[in-house]
């Protein structure tokens, strides 16, 4: 375990260094700067804004002094739209918001997803399944801002229970909670179906039926650590995407989160943000990826890792 | 006289799928005595593992129990609900699968899953689930218990997993033990040794075994009794001598006849029996073997045989034994 969690963190290292490398390049050919608005400054102004934030050195040299920054001090900048603040900072106070949100999120499609799922399957055919793949594919097919403007639209105008904007109570969670994981509820139940489905006609459920075990309890033991493989593999991408934040949705809510940061980072041409937001949503998604690996060994001994 | 164990009566089980009725099992009946071993002979899709099934409650969607009886050791299986079946299965009925290599949950210890079904019919604590459980392993022949039990099913071979299947079907001591083809899977070698475990382990606790299988040489050593089974119904049943030197079926000769033999001269070849096997879903109105039949009559085709006793304990459903009953229904004309 300890041979492998070292091999992993050097191949993790590796990749990193190419993602920042990668992005570092593309941002540059992409035309326009961060300085041009509307109203465009001066050349004086902008040529002493360029220098003082080195944006006059040729891309290389601004490459590796950024690399050198963040490879001795792990520091991912100065925002130059957000004038003063640290990347890190924004990363800092912003990354929880949409990491709590994000978790509870991927919590509820996981409780709702797994069990729909193997209900659906349970009773394959029948109307209880064809109702709940009815609308796990309708799940799949709605995108999260329509989802976000009706319920938005439907609680919180029309009907006046529950807050809309901002993140203040439990209750403020509700609406974008059930926005953020509609889709991966219903990604689940599907993934669960399907997978359910294979495991209840394997040769060891009928073992255990031959057993004596009653049907809750085959289910519970022997069927449902086999089927939530597939789940447990979909869950790191996912727990990495969501909890990094949903632009959309953060933005219809008005959410102080990390989300709306990875697209006006970019329409800003704000170059230390967009490299600081790459990097922190790749390296989370390899360490969840490799969370979910061990998870992968726990659930399945035949899983070896290396 | 022995106790009977098993009293089959009239068995009819059937699957109902969307292309219509499969007869898997039409009207057979068999009677097991405590301590018999009964081996239940007969090709792909003939009814064996149905049997087999519904003596444990076991018969899968959408199959069910038609019509006829089935009573094994006081219970009335074809009138228990599924939660007085899960009381007896694995308790006191067991059953083996074919294969082994997939019959294990894969990601339980071999322990866990021995002991299991302990705590599910005994009222054994850990520490004596977890005794018994090395005592069951030590007794099917595995070496090393203790390291094993603590192994998941894929760090063992097929022959090691069938005997850990084994283990676990003789966990509660059952009264009788049903192995639906044990051995298919395995290396021949391997074959014997279980084949050999089983029989040892009917002597230590006595109970009884229905064996089944398509391997006539299988049966022909360890089976009392044998029942040659052809598209859902027995046509032919006796003791192992009967069948084997005193066959009357043309089925059981032809099966015989399959049989490879050390002592053939080498340019003989093997007779295979001709034809393919009935399609389940339009069964043929008379014997099922009529059309496969060398033998074949007008009456054949028409109607089923009734069974001739041909000695006390062998039974076999032909026109060719009922030549009287035949020549009284059609007044000779063949």
């Amino acid at each position: 375990m300890g041979g492998y969690i070292i091999k992993r963190v050097a191949s993790a290292i590796v990749t990193i260094f190419a993602v920042a490398t990668i992005t570092f390049f593309l941002m540059f050919l992409v035309p326009g700067g961060p300085f041009l608005a509307e109203k465009a400054p001066s050349p004086q102004t902008l040529e002493a804004l360029e220098k003082k934030y080195g944006l006059d050195q040729p891309v290389t040299v601004q490459y590796i002094n950024y690399m050198k920054r963040l490879v001795l001090k792990l520091d991912l900048g100065t925002s130059l739209k957000k004038r003063g603040q640290e990347v890190n900072d924004i990363i800092r106070v912003r990354f929880p918001v949409s990491a709590k949100l994000g978790g509870i999120a991927v919590l509820t499609a996981v409780c709702l997803g797994i069990p729909l799922g193997s209900i659906a399957a349970l009773n394959r055919e029948k109307w209880l399944d064809r109702t709940i793949m009815a609308i796990a594919t309708v799940g799949n097919a709605i995108p999260s801002f329509v989802v976000a403007t009706v319920l938005m639209y439907v609680c919180g105008v029309v009907l006046r229970i529950l807050p809309t904007l901002g993140l203040t109570s439990p209750a403020h969670y509700v609406l974008p909670v059930i926005s953020l994981s509609f889709y991966p509820t219903a990604y689940i139940a599907r993934l669960t179906r399907t997978s359910m489905l294979d495991v209840l006609g394997q040769d060891y459920m009928r073992t255990a039926k031959a057993k004596g075990l009653s049907r809750f309890k085959s289910l519970f033991k022997h069927a449902l650590r086999n089927a939530v493989l597939p789940v447990v593999t979909y869950l790191g991408p996912l727990l990495a995407f969501i909890m990094t934040g949903n632009f959309v949705v953060e933005r219809i809510f008005t959410i102080p989160g990390l989300g709306s940061e990875f697209i006006s980072s970019i329409t800003d041409r704000d170059y230390p943000l967009i490299m600081g937001t790459t990097i922190f949503l790749a390296t989370l998604l390899i360490v969840l990826n490799v969370i979910v690996d061990i998870a992968y060994k726990i659930i399945d001994p035949r899983i070896k890792l290396k | 006289m022995s106790k009977t164990l098993l009293d089959i009566n009239n068995l009819k089980v059937s699957f109902f799928t969307p292309a219509g009725e499969v007869k898997a099992i039409n009207d057979i009946s068999i009677r097991m005595e405590e301590g018999d071993v009964l081996g239940i002979v007969g090709e792909s899709g003939s009814g064996k593992s149905v049997t087999a099934y519904s003596i444990m409650g076991l018969i899968p969607y959408p199959g069910r129990i038609v019509s006829g009886t089935i009573e094994f050791n006081g219970h009335k299986i074809h009138e228990m609900t599924e939660k007085e079946l899960q009381d007896i299965r694995g308790n006191e009925v067991s059953i083996i699968f074919q294969d082994p290599m997939t019959s294990l949950n894969p990601v339980y210890t071999v322990g866990n899953q021995i002991q299991e079904v302990l705590f599910l019919h005994t009222k054994m604590d850990k520490k004596q689930a977890y005794e018994r459980s090395l005592e069951l392993l030590s007794l099917v022949g595995i070496n090393e218990p203790e390291r094993r039990l603590k192994q998941y099913p894929h760090e063992l071979s097929g022959g090691m997993r069938q005997r850990v299947m084994i283990a676990i079907a003789l966990a509660c001591e059952p009264k009788l033990l049903i192995a639906d083809e044990p051995t298919t899977a395995l290396d021949v070698t391997i074959q014997a040794q279980i084949l050999e475990l089983m029989m040892e382990l009917k002597k230590k606790i006595n109970m009884s075994i229905i064996l089944i299988t398509h391997d006539l040489g299988i049966v022909a050593s360890m089976c009392d009794k044998i029942a040659v089974m052809y598209a859902g119904k027995i046509v032919e049943s006796g003791t192992a001598d009967d069948i084997f030197y005193n066959p009357q079926h043309e089925y059981t000769k032809g099966l015989l006849k399959s049989i490879p033999k050390l002592n053939k001269k080498e340019h003989e070849k093997l007779v295979p029996i001709k034809g393919v096997p009935v399609d389940m879903l339009n069964p043929p109105a008379g014997c099922p073997f009529a059309p496969r039949c060398d033998s074949c009559m007008k009456i054949c085709l028409r109607k089923m045989p009734e069974y001739t006793n041909i000695s006390d304990k062998h039974i076999c459903a032909c026109w060719l034994l009922q030549k009287k009953g035949y020549e009284a229904a059609t007044g000779g004309d063949r």
